[in-house]
Parts: C-alpha cells; structure tokens; sequence
C-alpha cells in the first residue's frame, strides 16, 4: 500500500515535470520574440536588449528552463511585465476569486446531479427519468458562457435578484462575495450537472442489479433506505471518476466565465495577460491551471481507495 | 436508449428513445452543413454589410433576425458562422483524430515503453485545456484559423489515442491476429488490415462526439478573440460582441448560443444513436 503511494506520487511528479517542461518548449519555440511582442513596435533596440536580457533570453535554452522550474519551485514565479509585481502574489490574490467559484461550482453540480441521476435511475422510465435525460442532453450541448449570458438576462437584466458581473472582494462582506459568484457558479454548475446526471444514472443503474442489494432488501430495507445507503454509495466511483475529468473543462469554463461576469480571477487574469502580452504571467497561469488539473486528477485516484475499500488490497491500483 | 425491459417495449416512448436520437440528431446536422454550404453563394444580406441606420433591430423587423449594433444582419451573420464554426471543427477533428487513432494503433502493436511514455503524454497534454493552449499559440502567432484548429486538435489527439488504444488492445488478442501473424504478417500490415477495420465503430462515434466538442471549444475560443478576426462571423465573437447590448438586444445573445446548442446536441445525438447500433450491449450506459 505505501509502495503504492509512493508509485502514484513519483508517477504525478514526473506528470507535472513533463507539463512544466511542455509549456516551457511551446513558448520558448513558438517564432516570435517574447521581448518584441512584450514591448511592442515601438520599442527601441536598447529596450529591447534590456528587456532580453533580464528576461535571460540570451541564454541556453535549458539553463532558462532550470532557472525558471527552480523559480517555480521556490515559489518565485518571475515578474509580471504589465503589472510590475511578482506573479506568485498576483496569482494567489486571483485565486481567492478562482477557487471559490470552481468549489461552488462543483458543490452545486453534485448537488443537482447525484439526486436527479439517483431518482431518475430508481424510477427508470418514469417522469424524472425522462427529465434527466433532457436535462442530460441539452446541458451537454450548452456552452457554460452562454448560460451565464442567459442567466444574467434571466436574474440580473428581468428580475433583478443578482449583479450583472463584477466581485466586491471578500473584504465587502462574506454574503455580498458569494451573492456576486452564485449566478457565475451556476453557470458553471450546469453544464458539469448534466454530465454528472448522466454518469450517476448510469452507475446507479449498473449497481440496481447487485446482489448485495437485494440481500439487503432481503433482510428488511425499504428501497429507499436500500437505495441511499447501499446503491449510491457504491455507485460513487465513476462519478467520482467524471468529476475528475471534468475539471479540465471547468477550469477551462472557468476562464469564460470569469471573462462573462467580469470577476478578476485567474482565467481572467489570464486573459488579461494575452492583450497585454505579458508572457511570464501567461506560461505561468497556464502551468498553474495544467498542475491543478493533474493534482486533481490524483487526488480523485486516491479517493477511490477510500470510496472502494476492495481496492485498497493494491491488486487493482498498480 | 435504455428501456429494454419488456414493460416499455412496443410503447411510443420506447420507439422514440431507440430511433428519436439518432433521427433528430442528423435532421440538425444536415440542416447545420446545408445552411453552412448555402452560405457559401448566398445569404440573404452580405454578412459584414453595415446599415448603422438599421442597427440593433428586433427580428422581423428588419430581415428575419434582425440587425446586431452596427446595422448587420443577424441571419447572414449566423449561416456565415456557421460555416466558420463547422469547417474549424472539421479540419481539428480531423486531425486530432487522424494523428491520434495512428499513435494509438502504434502503441496497441507494439506496446512497452512506447505505451508508457505515451499514456503519460497524454496525461500532460490533457492537462491543459484547449483555451489554455490557444492562448498560449494566440500570442505568438496570433489569433485566427489555424491558432484555433492547432488548440482544438492538439486537445483532441490524447482522446483518439486513448481510446485507439482501448479498442486496438482487445482486437490483438483474438484468434485472427494470431492467423495473420502465423502468415508472417508484420505488425504494420496487420494494424492497416485487421485491427483498423474492426475498430472503425468506436472511432467514428468519437469523431461525432468530438465534432460537438470542438464546436462547443471554437465557440468559446472567438468568444475571447482568439478564433477567427473580425469581420469573419463567427457565433462566439457575435457572442462576445452581445454582452455590451444585452438590455436593448437580447436576440443577439440568445440566437448564436442556440446555433451552438443545437449544432452540439446535434453531432452528440448522432454520437448517441450510432453507438446504440454499433454496440448494443451499451444502450443505455453513459
């Protein structure tokens, strides 16, 4: 079992050295000079020069990569050009607008997704069934950031209930903050909803036929304690599994979103980054968002030791 | 779908689950690819035409969806962007899927280190979304066609990999790839002539699933300005260009989101009812 872990956590490692090295190759291959694109035409040859060489682009390629992955690991991630600051601090202050939202966004899915898919897989067929199955379908198809164009049309622009956009910040009030991230969250929330539905159902579904379910029908249950406390428990795997996958596209509807409602987190930051061509900020957001994805990602293949305990013996984990 | 217990079978809803799918899906898709080659020669105003005079008019009033904030037409804009959106998600689709079904043939024939080092490739690729790597190519070579075909299908390889992979593994442990290789065929040929052919079901539900997901991606990468530069219609840039206008004109923000929708739903019907048919122990499963 520790063997184990430490496999997996060598394994994620090395994921994220590749993903470092990765960005770090496309930015540092892709024609065009960072110092050129960063100043703009109008900059002098010494600007130019200077800017070159404190960026240390007229060093090795590998002894820039070195420099910037020692950087990153001593939590100093470089220099934003626009900003003048260092982009560690500019990504954490981003964060605290980020990683709510995602949280939210996903506490609200699971919310909508695992009783919907629950009760549409114990009553197959019936109503809710066929409302999940919409509901599974049409969310899918969906862009998260035109259900953030809708919802403020609905909420904001009709009935008034939430802002249009923009983030007070914590400091205004811990409500106010969470009222300004609630319709970009559900926005979010939605699309991840309908894949998570769809997922639920099926796993449900797949567990409905167990024996373990009906020994424990057998033994006195009603189906419904049956269902809650034997079925969705152990159907939790592979939804656990989609939530993982998942995160690529939340983060990636994340940057969106926070383009739609105005909200200065890291996407946005990110966004903000390419109009004003600040590089280092870019590859580093960037590096930041692929490492969440993969740490995620491991952190959902843990889960399954706790969610399944038969894996936990390691014969299927290696 | 699902539903094959004998209570459902024979009533409408069990009909319309097993053949609705499939049906709509092509109705939307034909009809998205005859608008998008239609627009081609004709659309009923020139899709960049500006008639400030006219702008931001309601539907029917003035052409049949009406005009954006500079006075263009709403409808040619929309089939214009239709063949934007659609002819991206063709080339991306393309190929990712044409570089990734190759790697992952190669992977299933000769397995090993080449499997490792490439299950984890796809790990660090998948890791970072097409948004992410489009802005990452944006800066440097700016945005446009290509900045968005390169993300989209660069996302796109892994998944066709993967399941290349997936489905390729199980054909090489049957009895007629032992036959081939006892004829002496090398791993190149029996991948071309064997495997390929009896994997194509799995590959092609992906490729309709995948064309609504690089739709769904193209639409959010012109959404930031990183698709095709104006004045191209393209349904994420009219998207964009609406949130400055959502009070006075709210159809300019409803009507390209639905073209998205709906072209999505669409290729994922599809995707839907050609796995029920190519496979149907999977009818109904996720």
């Amino acid at each position: 079992m520790i063997i184990l872990m430490i496999r997996r956590l060598v394994g994620l490692l090395l994921t994220l050295l590749a993903v470092s090295a990765l960005i770090f190759l496309v930015m540092a291959l892709l024609p065009g000079d960072p110092a050129a694109i960063m100043l703009g035409t109008s900059a002098s040859a010494d600007t130019l020069a200077a800017l070159r060489q404190q960026l240390g682009l007229d060093q090795p390629l590998l002894l820039r990569y070195l420099q910037w992955l020692g950087g990153v690991l001593q939590g100093d991630l470089g220099r934003s050009h626009t900003y003048g600051v260092p982009v560690a601090g500019l990504i954490t202050e981003r964060l605290a607008v980020t990683l709510p939202l995602a949280a939210m966004a996903i506490l609200l899915s699971v919310l909508i997704a695992v009783p919907l898919g629950v009760t549409a897989a114990a009553k197959r067929n019936g109503l809710v069934d066929l409302a999940a199955t919409l509901f599974a379908q049409a969310g899918i198809a969906v862009p998260a950031f035109w259900m953030g164009l809708l919802l403020i049309l609905l909420f904001s622009m009709q009935l008034g209930w939430t802002p249009a956009g923009g983030f007070p910040g914590w400091h205004a009030g811990f409500f106010a903050a969470l009222h300004a991230l609630l319709l970009p969250a559900l926005a979010l929330a939605l699309p991840q909803a309908s894949v998570l539905t769809r997922v639920t159902r099926t796993a449900v579904l797949d567990v409905l036929d167990e024996d373990f379910l009906r020994a424990a029908r057998a033994k006195g249950l009603s189906r419904r304690a049956a269902l809650w406390r034997h079925a969705v428990p152990n159907a939790m795997v592979p939804v656990v599994t989609m939530l993982g996958l998942q995160f690529t596209f939340l983060v990636a509807g994340a940057v969106l979103i926070e383009n739609v409602f105005n909200l200065p987190g890291l996407g946005r930051l990110a966004y903000q980054a390419l109009s004003q061509r600040d590089i280092i900020v870019m590859q580093d957001v960037v590096l930041f968002f692929a490492a969440l994805v993969i740490v995620v990602n491991f952190s959902v293949d843990l889960s399954y030791l706790w969610l399944d305990p038969r894996l936990r013996s390691g014969k299927a984990f290696s | 779908m699902s539903g094959a217990g004998p209570a459902t079978r024979g009533t409408t809803g069990f009909r319309l689950r097993r053949h609705g799918p499939l049906a709509t899906g092509l109705t939307l898709i034909l009809l998205l690819a005859g608008v998008a080659l239609v627009s081609l020669v004709w659309t009923p105003f020139p899709p960049s035409k500006m008639q400030i005079m006219q702008k931001l008019k309601p539907p029917f009033e003035v052409g049949l969806l009406g005009t954006d904030q500079y006075g263009r037409d709403v409808l040619s804009m929309l089939m214009a962007g239709a063949w934007n959106s659609l002819s991206i998600a063709l080339f991306a689709v393309a190929l990712g899927a044409g570089i990734g079904v190759v790697i992952g043939l190669a992977v299933a024939a000769w397995r090993g280190v080449l499997e490792t080092v490439t299950m984890r490739g796809c790990d660090v690729i998948f890791a970072v979304p097409p948004i992410l790597s489009a802005m990452m190519l944006g800066a440097f070579i700016g945005p446009g066609r290509w900045t968005a075909i390169f993300a989209i299908a660069t996302f796109m390889v892994p998944v066709f990999t993967r399941i290349t992979v997936g489905a390729a593994r199980q054909i090489w442990t049957r009895d007629f790839i032992l036959a081939a290789r006892a004829a002496g065929k090398g791993p190149l040929l029996i991948s071309w002539q064997h495997v390929l052919p009896n994997i194509v079901g799995p590959i092609i539900v992906q490729v309709t699933i995948q064309l609504g997901l690089a739709i769904l991606t193209e639409a959010g990468l012109s959404f930031l300005g990183l698709g095709l530069p104006p004045p191209a219609p393209s349904w994420g840039r009219m998207l964009a260009e609406s949130q400055t206008f959502l009070r006075a004109a709210p159809w300019l923000a409803v009507l390209p989101g639905l073209a998205v929708a709906l072209s999505v739903l669409g290729f994922n019907l599809i995707g839907d009812g050609l796995r029920d048919r190519l496979d149907p122990r999977q009818r109904g499963r996720a």
